[in-house]
């Protein structure tokens, strides 16, 4: 298990291979549909939040109010991320991203762009909604909560040791193109 | 509140935070079977404790509580309107209590009313017997894996896939292959050979209904269950798609009769957060026992 530490920086990032099995700790940003879908048509990042050299996870948190008005993520797992390949590449790009959490995988665009400018796509366990939210250390901040809606809102979460799997790395290593391949030859045996 | 209505509240909130224990075991199985070290078993270890916090704190295993799925097993004479307006209102009070997610979207507007009650949800789908138990079972069948399932009308020439039980098991293989991890494997197939579109789906899902180690009466669907659990645990694609030794905990299937003119094979994909379970209801409604 390699630790992964924030700030994070390209040659940090540039060390990690496909299969690599990190513990991420320090701030990520969640964002998801409405979020990547308004970024990419133009819309500026609100006062507070810098995605440069930081971290986006494809998440829709539950997150529930306290009495004292902090907030606390009582569910956390990944959501699915091919969603969102139509924009992803365009926002490593011009927002500097280092990683992207999701689950499931991304294509051919996000690749390319992960080993032009030194990011990675990092698999967390999907369904493991517990367990991602134990990492969850301390809700920062959150904006868009009102335009975009709880899930889709950009949620800023300290983590601590959140597990995740290098799938994607910056030297065009995609496990899920390997599996994928590696399964297709097997199952051509089999028929 | 009246037994009926809490009844099914409890079932709601026990299918949502706990995985049953055929299920269980099956998970623990794969585990053992992977390799030390490998990101398989660090994965299924990751998986093994979500299942014991989220019962712990009796909170959502996934937060995706899927589609509501109730099954009623229901004696001559229950009156199917009161029962459902009852499901419907334990559908409510569930969600309020965050053992289910807002999670039901109005389709032209996108709006979600945070009730999970609307047009098509929950589905309750009724049956009725001559003997004397009520038994509601239920499914929570999540957005990711439904999202892999498959519908697949044979013949099919791409796949070489023939209307016999060979074409069957082409098809059946092509829909894991092409689901990789993507339904947050390792998976369960509800398979249902035959039928038309509708009911060829409708039934994939009753076979979620199945125990997870229980045989095929029928011969020739057992070892098409057998074969293809076999094949698919071969292919290297393993939980979430990592690469391992488990890519399914299960093959379910069952056929239904279809018109000459189609052949239809259906395709459901279960993710590991199987939730499903079951209860015998008293004639006031109380629990009497948990199905599985
Ligand atoms: S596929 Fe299942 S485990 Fe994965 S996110 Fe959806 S409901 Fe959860």
């Amino acid at each position: 298990m390699k630790e992964l530490i924030a700030p994070f920086n390209e040659a940090q990032v540039r060390a990690l291979k496909v299969g690599d099995e990190v513990a991420i700790t320090g701030v990520v940003f969640t964002g998801r549909d409405a979020v990547h879908k308004y970024l990419h048509e133009g819309g500026q990042l609100p006062p507070g939040v810098s995605l440069r050299d930081g971290i986006i996870y494809h998440c829709g948190p539950v997150v529930m109010k306290e009495p004292d008005g902090s907030w606390k993520v009582t569910a956390a797992g990944p959501t699915t991320s091919i969603r969102e390949e139509p924009y992803q590449g365009q926002i490593i790009r011009d927002f500097g991203l280092r990683g992207v959490i999701g689950k499931g995988g991304m294509g051919e665009r996000t690749l390319a762009a992960c080993k032009e400018h030194g990011c990675v796509y990092l698999h967390a366990v999907g369904g493991a909604a517990q367990v991602l939210a134990e990492c969850v250390r301390r809700v920062r901040n959150v904006y868009f909560l009102e335009k975009f809606g709880s899930p889709e809102a950009i949620w800023e979460l300290e983590v601590e040791r959140l597990p995740a799997v290098v799938t994607m790395d910056s030297h065009g290593g995609s496990l899920h193109r390997d599996v994928m391949s590696a399964s297709s030859a097997a199952l051509a045996e089999r028929l | 509140m009246n037994e009926l209505l809490e009844s099914l509240v409890e079932l709601i909130r026990r299918t949502s935070a706990e995985i049953p224990d055929d299920v269980n075991r099956a998970l623990v199985t794969a585990l053992e079977n992977e390799r030390k070290g490998s990101i398989a078993e660090s994965a299924l270890k990751i998986v093994e404790r979500n299942i014991e916090l989220a019962k712990r704190k009796s909170q959502p295993i996934c937060q995706d509580t899927g589609s509501i799925l109730f099954y009623v097993d229901a004696p001559i004479g229950l009156d199917q309107v009161a029962f459902e307006e009852t499901a419907r209102e334990a559908v409510r009070r569930a969600t309020a209590k965050g053992y289910l997610r807002q999670n039901s979207v109005d389709s032209i507007t996108g709006e979600n009313d945070g009730t999970n009650v609307g047009p098509g949800s929950p589905a309750v789908h009724f049956h009725q017997h001559r003997g004397d138990a009520l038994e509601v079972r239920l499914v929570l069948k999540g957005g990711g894996c439904e999202n892999v399932g498959a519908q697949y009308s044979l013949p099919l020439e791409k796949l070489k896939a023939n209307r016999d039980l060979d074409g069957c098991r082409k098809v059946i293989l092509d829909a894991v292959l092409q689901a990789q991890g993507k339904g947050c494997g390792p998976g369960i197939l509800g398979v249902c050979i035959g039928g038309d579109r509708a009911t060829g789906y409708e039934w994939s899902k009753k076979q979620f209904l199945r125990f997870l180690d229980d045989r095929n009466p029928d011969p020739r669907l057992d070892e098409l269950e057998q074969d293809i659990l076999r094949t698919a645990n071969e292919l290297g694609i393993g939980p979430m798609g990592f690469g391992g030794k488990t890519t399914l905990l299960g093959v379910k299937i069952g056929a239904a009769n279809r018109v000459p003119a189609s052949f239809f094979v259906s395709v459901s994909y279960m993710c590991w957060a199987y939730r499903r379970q079951g209860v015998e209801l008293g004639a006031a409604g109380a629990i009497q026992r948990w199905l599985y």
